[in-house]
């Protein structure tokens, strides 16, 4: 189990290293006047000069990537060229609160993904087509517009909860709590179609299963049968899915934040790629990275607890 | 007519063990034995014992790691690309499940040119062949248009042996042909079989788990065990009265379609297993 | 060997009908309309639009829909119908440059990665790896202070980006078809790789190719809407999310702005969902298509009287199987796989069950357990256990028997163990759950249990996850669950099919030394004259779902009466060994001497 864990952090470990190498050098190509917009369009090519020193851009671009990755082993991910702030300290705080927003819809996708699904699935019928139309309807429409008209009825029209803003839990539970309903439910709707179907599909699957045939034959009932075994063995599938929905949460954050003026990685990452702040892009791609890579290697390791045959080899 | 038409000697096939490190699995180790123009050879084993590898072996689709086939005066165990094409005009298969032996997607006539496209043979004359092989395996000539999801198990694995038999090969590896047919549909191919190899002199590796299907349609009978051959003989000795205690046990093993006589082979196989139990006892005290 | 579920598999086919069926799915007729409407409004845009879409007039800024601007103007006072039109245009290109991209890239790599493997298939897994550990639109942000903003770049980096959606689909279809003995006979005959991709590969990539496309436009729509939204997008061509955007920093002056683009967005993706789901529906045959029995259920030819041979004793049957029909929906009625005759096992015999494939043997055991497949329906005859009707019975009232009185062991031993637990929870869970034992002394049982059917290590085997057993071992273990109840009739259904022959005779001994000790009936089902022979006290021949001859089995073996009985046995291998070919010597035995 512990190398098993080990080798898919290093396959992480790998692919964060290929990302940043990527993403830096691509990123050269678009930054060639970073220094005169930091210095401003009024400034001199002395002044210019004297920028480019000091963000270091008047060295090679091989020299600058080999700073950057000896500075980013440390945990020191460079100062952002334009507002001078640290960069793991800005990722870092506006990262906790993407990362809360993607958490909260998982928790909610997982709980209800997985309810309708299993209704779906043995319930059949009417409920069955019910689920599955919901869950079509939910991933048809685009999560932004799903936000958009969340705020036009819930927020402009009724009132029920603040339209844009965030407030930090530290501040106010409650107002916390209002304030980020509206985007969790967005990001929620679009994710919880995908679960449903995938939980609905391997359960049906897993009916009919020669081993439920033979559960049922040793005077097993249907419902411990279905709770028991079916349930157990759908939740391989429905995991994996929940995984890749993670990530697709993460991005639709971006898009959510930025409609509900929350101070997540979504603006900052607007914000930062088109100023051309390359430390603070890495600094996002990497932070990204890092936790894709561990929640993915979660979804591997219960994964592996679930299935006995990844376990045991 | 005594030349042999192939000789395999030594054969080994090692499959690379999967994962970092794994050793590699054996699964023939040194097999020997050879077939003449227009013989059936029987193999003969359960699964596990390398008899469908050996098979695969011969059409190129398993890795030879040691021995040699000799096909035809000719080293076969790692042809060229091109040789490897060359050779499928003599040596062709017949596989145990006619259900995934032909594309879903592809009429029974396109799937009986298919080995005609590389021979690059005329429309014309393809037509007339595939009329020619439908008529020899018993089908109707409107077979050719329709697909195999219209067709019964029986049915697919005479399209199966008319693919087969498209080129003239003078060798078809049969695996496991009627394993998966019903026993009324059994007799009938294998009845099918006999009467190729009478009008075609065709030579056949017979492959199948089964000692009755095996000793009615072989000349000459080998016994596999974990990849290695227990009993080499003519089939009848083989399959009657064999020598080594594996064959005796799977030929006991295998109930007989006969109440009384099946109860006697039932006694016999309980002997036997008391007397290969003492030897072995004895054996492990020496 | 034995169907379990007798329906016929859905025609797959990609034919012309295609186009047809959609149309005439519910789902799929009604999205083909709204997407037909969208695409024609697009592509005549530039003929449509009664204004030119960037046009301003001072005069119409949030003008309400008039008779001149038909759907108001926008902040710029722009006429919302043309830049709607126009945006349509626009919209629905980048989607399908997107689907183009994903095509192409994941196509072409997922079938050179399937078939070959190696390298270009590490490659394949690591980019797709790689894609999937980034929020796409994080990417894209970053390509676009690169590239600039234009649209068909960063749709194309967004095909490129979700790719791997094909990739991973083609990919595995390639490798499933790779395998596939139809692939190897294509080898055989001789055919190079090319030609192999060409006509077998690529036949099993169509379906799902086709599928995957409208969700992937939709996606590629979607994606675009949000980001040009965020107000990353090219302003000179205008989009569904550009109108969004501005709409959306005017929707406390106008909510005219968001409605029409947004309404027209919607629809778009909610249709080309709606096609795929639609698609998949007539592609894989998964459709929830109700059965509508259009004619009532009814035997569809007359039943013959079966042969008897003539020992039926009068009181002491166990089971007595009469007139049984078991039905499943196809097609506008129903196909009968079982339609009569009688089977009657009595106390404490070995009773075979013996018919072809389809002959309705399985289903017939599965009658008796009440645990028919899905669809499958008993519509008439009676069951009767132990003097009690069967048929007609609550799921629950069966299940008082099922495990207690009546046992069941299954054909493919590895299948029918739940691959999740280990044997000793799945012996253990219905020996507390349904006999109400103690954990500990249910634990005792099974390990004993274990002991009895000859599993050397009983411990380890209940410790043991299914996967970890040989067949023969599983099939033991299925046996000890079977058992363990000390049932009044065992049920097995082709218990030594895929089991090799030397395992076979020691599972038989196993049954038999069983039934003599806890003294229950077997009902035995099989395709195999041997085992019958071996093991059958009386036997029960099945023909196309009706049980034709009946008798003990030595009485039907030594005369059988039924013409389709005699037919089996004649079909049985037993022909004299074939004869060495002439020069052949047979000096080349070598015997067990000459190996050692």
């Amino acid at each position: 189990m512990l190398s098993f864990v080990s080798r898919r952090l290093a396959t992480g470990v790998g692919l964060i290293a290929t990302l940043a190498v990527l993403t830096f050098f691509f990123l050269q190509f678009g930054v060639s006047d970073v220094a005169q917009r930091i210095a401003g369009q009024q400034a001199g090519p002395d002044a210019v000069a004297v920028v480019e020193e000091r963000i270091g851009v008047d060295r090679p671009v091989i020299v600058q990537f080999g700073d950057w990755v000896g500075s980013a082993l440390t945990g020191d991910l460079g100062r952002s060229w334009f507002s001078g702030q640290e960069v793991t300290e800005a990722v870092m705080s506006r990262m906790a609160v993407t990362v809360s927003l993607a958490v909260g819809s998982v928790v909610l996708t997982a709980l209800l993904g997985v309810t309708l699904g299993a209704l779906a699935a043995t319930r059949r019928g009417w409920s069955d087509r019910g689920v599955q139309f919901l869950a079509v309807l939910g991933q048809a429409i685009p999560g932004f517009l799903m936000a958009l008209a969340l705020v036009l009825v819930f927020a402009i029209n009724l009132d029920w909860f603040p339209a844009t803003g965030y407030t930090r839990p530290s501040e106010s539970v409650p107002g916390w709590l209002l304030s980020i309903t509206l985007p969790v439910i967005a990001l929620t709707v679009g994710s919880i179609g995908g679960v449903a179907q995938q939980v609905r599909g391997s359960m049906i699957d897993a009916f009919e299963r020669d081993y439920v045939r033979t559960l049922r034959s040793r005077g097993l009932p249907q419902r411990s049968v279905v709770f028991q075994h079916v349930l157990r063995n759908a939740a391989g599938p429905a995991l994996t899915v929940l995984g890749l929905q993670f990530v697709i949460l993460l991005g639709g954050a971006v898009i959510v934040e930025t409609l509900f003026s929350i101070p997540g990685l979504g603006p900052l990452a607007l914000n930062a790629t088109s100023q051309g702040d390359i430390p603070v892009v890495m600094g996002i791609v990497v932070v990204t990275g890092v936790i894709v890579v561990l929640v993915n290697t979660l979804v591997d390791v219960i994964q592996a607890w679930v299935n006995p045959k990844v376990r045991l080899s | 007519m005594n030349q042999p038409l192939l000789t395999v000697d030594g054969l080994e096939v090692e499959y690379p063990g999967r994962g970092f490190r794994a050793q590699p699995f054996r699964a023939v180790k040194g097999v020997s034995f050879d077939i003449r123009p227009g013989e059936t050879v029987g193999l003969v084993g359960e699964s596990g014992s390398g008899k469908t590898t050996i098979g695969r072996a011969l059409l190129g689709l398993a890795p030879v790691s040691a021995g040699s086939l000799t096909f035809k005066g000719e080293d076969i165990s790692h042809p060229t690309k091109q040789r490897r094409r060359e050779l499928t005009r003599d040596i062709q298969v017949v596989y145990q499940d006619p259900y995934s032996s032909l594309n879903p997607s592809l009429t029974i006539g396109d799937s009986l040119t298919e080995p005609m496209i590389v021979r690059k043979t005329s429309k014309k004359e393809a037509g007339a062949r595939v009329r020619e092989l439908l008529d020899m395996v018993a089908l109707p000539a409107d077979a050719a248009d329709r697909y195999p999801r219209e067709f019964s198990g029986g049915q697919r694995q005479r399209v199966a042996i008319a693919r087969a038999l498209a080129l003239d090969p003078t060798l078809i590896v049969c695996d496991e042909p009627v394993s998966a047919l019903d026993l009324s549909t059994q007799a009938r191919v294998l009845e099918l079989f006999l009467e190729i190899q009478e009008r075609t002199r065709v030579a056949y590796l017979f492959i199948s788990h089964d000692l009755a299907v095996v000793r009615e349609m072989s000349h000459r009978v080998a016994v596999l065990l974990h990849g290695e051959i227990v009993e080499w003989g003519d089939g009848d000795t083989v399959t009657s009265a064999p020598e080594h205690p594996y064959t005796q046990r799977l030929l006991l093993a295998s109930p007989v379609p006969d109440p009384a006589a099946q109860e006697q082979r039932r006694a016999d196989r309980l002997r036997l297993k008391e007397i290969q139990a003492e030897q072995d006892l004895q054996a492990g005290a020496a | 060997m034995s169907s379990v579920t007798p329906a016929a598999a859905p025609a797959r086919r990609t034919g012309p009908g295609l186009f047809l069926r959609l149309l005439r799915h519910p789902l799929g007729g009604v999205s083909m309309l709204i997407l037909a409407v969208v695409v024609l409004l697009g592509a005549l845009a530039p003929w449509l639009a009664p204004f030119d879409p960037s046009a301003t007039d001072l005069h119409m800024i949030l003008a309400e829909p008039g008779p001149e601007y038909l759907l108001g103007g926008d902040a710029a006072g722009r006429d919302i119908l043309s830049r709607l039109l126009v945006a349509t245009a626009f919209s629905l290109a980048g989607g399908l440059l997107v689907m183009a991209v994903a095509v192409t890239v994941g196509l072409t790599a997922g079938l050179v990665a399937g078939y070959y493997g190696g390298l270009i298939d590490a490659a394949g897994a690591w980019f797709t790896a790689l894609t999937m550990s980034l929020p796409s639109i994080i990417v894209l942000i970053a390509a676009r202070s690169v590239m600039g903003p234009s649209m068909w770049w960063t749709m194309a980096i967004f095909g490129l980006f979700i790719s791997p959606v094909y990739y991973r689909v083609v990919y595995t279809s390639v490798r499933s078809v790779r395998n596939e003995l139809y692939v190897d006979a294509a080898r055989t005959s001789g055919l190079g790789d090319g030609r192999i991709i060409g006509r077998h590969v690529l036949l099993a990539v169509r379906a799902p190719v086709i599928l995957l496309m409208s969700g992937v436009i939709a996606a590629g729509i979607g994606m675009q809407a949000g980001f040009d939204f965020l107000g990353l997008g090219d302003p000179t061509t205008p989009t569904w999310g550009q109108m969004l955007n501005e709409g959306f920093y005017n929707i406390n002056r106008s909510s005219n702005l968001v409605l029409w683009p947004a309404l027209v967005l919607g629809l778009t993706t909610v249709a080309l969902t709606l096609l795929g789901t639609a698609l998949r529906d007539e592609l894989e045959g998964t459709g929830d298509k109700r059965h509508k029995a259009a004619r009532p259920w009814a035997l569809d030819q007359e039943v013959p009287a079966d042969i008897d041979h003539g020992d039926e004793p009068a009181g002491d049957a166990l089971l007595t199987v009469r007139d049984l029909a078991v039905a499943y929906p196809a097609g506008e009625g129903y196909a009968t796989v079982v339609k009569g005759g009688r089977l009657s096992v009595r106390r404490g015999e070995t009773h075979g069950l013996i018919g072809e494939s389809g002959s309705g043997k399985t289903q017939t055991a599965f009658s008796i357990l009440g645990l028919l497949p899905k669809g499958g329906k008993v519509m008439a005859g009676s069951i009767v256990f132990d003097g009690e009707e069967l048929v007609g019975r609550t799921d629950a009232q069966l299940n008082a028997l099922r495990g207690s009185r009546i046992a069941y062991v299954p054909q493919e031993p590895m299948s029918n163990l739940d691959p999740s637990f280990t044997v000793g929870h799945q012996l253990t869970e219905p020996l507390v759950k349904v006999l109400g034992m103690k954990k500990a002394e249910a634990r005792g049982r099974a390990l004993s249990l274990l002991a009895r059917v000859g599993i050397p290590d009983p411990q380890r085997a209940f410790d043991s996850y299914p996967h970890q057993l040989s067949g023969g071992m599983a099939q033991r273990v299925l046996i000890a669950g079977a058992v363990s109840s000390h049932p009044d009739l065992l049920i097995a259904d082709e218990p030594t099919t895929a089991l090799d022959v030397t395992v076979q005779a020691e599972v038989l001994d196993l049954l038999r030394d069983l039934q003599d000790e806890l003294g229950m009936a077997i009902l035995i089902v099989t395709h195999n004259f041997g085992v019958v022979a071996d093991i059958c006290d009386r036997v029960t021949v099945m023909q196309k779902g009706v049980m034709v001859e009946t008798g003990a089995t030595r009485a039907v073996f030594e005369n059988p009466r039924h013409e389709y009985t005699r037919a089996l046995f004649a079909a049985i291998p037993q022909g004299a060994p074939r004869s060495p070919l002439p020069g052949v010597s047979s000096a080349g035995s070598l015997g067990a001497g000459a190996l050692r």
